[in-house]
């Protein structure tokens, strides 16, 4: 932290801080933030779970035969992701359909609404990317226990493998096996901060050039599309992974 | 771009201020490490996350589902539905093509029995007209034949009084007899 502060004082007159925009603020006054307060987390979240509302709950009110524009959206997700879901982790795996729906919406929702300005992107923190990691990890090595039993640790021995080299990449699956949830939420996380820190120091630079700032704004016009393709395919990426996980613990051996 | 707040709020600021804000509001590192908030993300995240599960879950979902569902037994049917009326189109389509034949078929049977029916009428009629003409010019020839026979008959007549009537005027002794000879050998000559 000591180092961050150093840095800051060093930039001086050029003001760009781009990870002003990751800071954590109560929503009502400037007191401390306990677990319990509603923070700029809380609205956010709050505003995608009206979203969420908006189109799963109010546009297919009508159950329409024929659907309108915004309940073919919410058939559009679901379609999708059952199909994901289905396709990777197999007939067994459709149970986990609603959970896996949830963390791709709260993701989904959570990167787009991060793209609109002024807003805050919830899945850019760490914290945030790491429990939803944790939580698949959790579930994976839990179900995967319970309908296996200890049959689920031969995930890690490789029985296609030359027998010498077996216990080598037992060491390496376990590992890795135990990095998921890092990779897994860094992945997300990363990419969100990354885009967004960029697309901010580009408008500290628009500030500070004058006319010639034409040529960051329209920059930062470009990397807002790939934000855009960005924020769905992380939500997709994570989505998938999480179905790839599963699948360990629900389907039939793969190795 | 937040602009640098101006020292003067810095002191106000400073109650905000902690291990992951500096006096003027900025971030100080990554905001993403700064163990203060991690509480407050994680207790939000989770409640967001029940709530969206139950909307999903207990709402959304299973509306879908039924829906979608309904859509595909909806598309079924209709799918069925349009293959009866095809079917039965069709067969309409044949009562309609059979009906036109026979109806053909007939029409030409009536044609060729009406075409006999005045085929056999002309015939009677063209019959008795032949027989009516034949007998007409039977009679007409008769006729003709008994006014030649007449006029024969007058010329004999009148050749035999003008003969006469010229032996009378030359003085001559009419002999009716011998006139009459002569003149029908002067004719039948």
């Amino acid at each position: 932290m000591a180092t961050g502060t150093e840095e800051h004082a060093a930039e001086g007159g050029l003001a760009i801080h781009p990870m002003d925009q990751f800071i954590v603020k109560p929503l009502f006054g400037d007191g401390p933030v306990h677990w319990y307060t509603p923070t700029n987390v809380t609205l956010w979240m709050g505003i995608a779970v009206v979203v969420l509302l908006g189109i799963f709950v109010l546009a297919t009110r009508h159950r329409g035969i024929i659907p309108s524009r915004l309940q073919s959206v919410a058939e559009l997700f679901y379609g999708f992701i059952y199909n994901m879901v289905e396709d990777v982790t197999g007939h067994e795996g459709a149970k986990f359909f609603p959970y896996i729906m949830t963390l791709f919406m709260f993701i989904f929702l959570a990167n787009m609404l991060g793209l609109l300005p002024m807003s805050f992107t919830v899945t850019s923190h760490i914290a945030v990317t790491a429990v939803l990691a944790l939580m698949v990890f959790l579930t994976v090595t839990l179900v995967g226990f319970y309908r296996k039993g200890l049959g689920f640790l031969s995930m890690f021995w490789v029985s296609s493998a030359p027998l010498v080299l077996r216990p080598v990449l037992a060491v390496i699956e376990v590992i890795s096996y135990f990095v998921r949830p890092l990779s897994h939420s860094i992945r997300l996380g990363g990419n969100l901060m990354a885009g967004h820190a960029v697309i901010k120091v580009f408008a500290g630079f628009a500030g500070a050039m004058g006319i010639a700032s034409v040529v960051p704004i329209i920059a930062i016009a470009g990397i807002y599309g790939l934000e855009l393709l960005v924020a769905a395919v992380q939500a997709y990426v994570f989505t998938i992974l999480t179905c790839v996980y599963l699948r360990d613990a629900v389907g039939e051996a793969h190795h | 771009m937040a602009t640098e707040p101006i020292l003067e709020e810095a002191p106000i600021l400073e109650e905000a201020a902690g291990q992951c804000v500096n006096a003027h509001g900025g971030a100080i590192g990554m905001p993403q490490l700064c163990p203060e908030w991690i509480p407050n993300q994680v207790f939000w995240l989770l409640v967001t996350l029940v709530v969206m599960f139950l909307i999903l879950s207990r709402i959304a979902l299973p509306r879908i589902g039924a829906v979608l569902a309904e859509r595909k037994g909806t598309i079924t049917n209709d799918l069925a539905a349009a293959e009866e009326l095809k079917q039965k189109a069709q067969a309409a389509e044949k009562a309609y093509n059979d009906a036109l034949a026979m109806a053909r078929t007939e029409a030409s049977k009536i044609v060729a029995a009406a075409k006999a029916d005045i085929q056999k009428d002309l015939d009677a009629a063209t019959a008795r007209a032949d027989v009516e003409i034949s007998a007409k010019t039977a009679e007409s020839e008769k006729k003709i034949a008994e006014i030649r026979a007449g006029a024969l008959e007058a010329v004999d007549a009148v050749a035999k009084d003008t003969a006469e009537a010229l032996v009378a005027h030359l003085g001559g002794k009419v002999d009716p007899a011998a006139v009459s000879a002569a003149v029908s050998a002067r004719l039948k000559g």
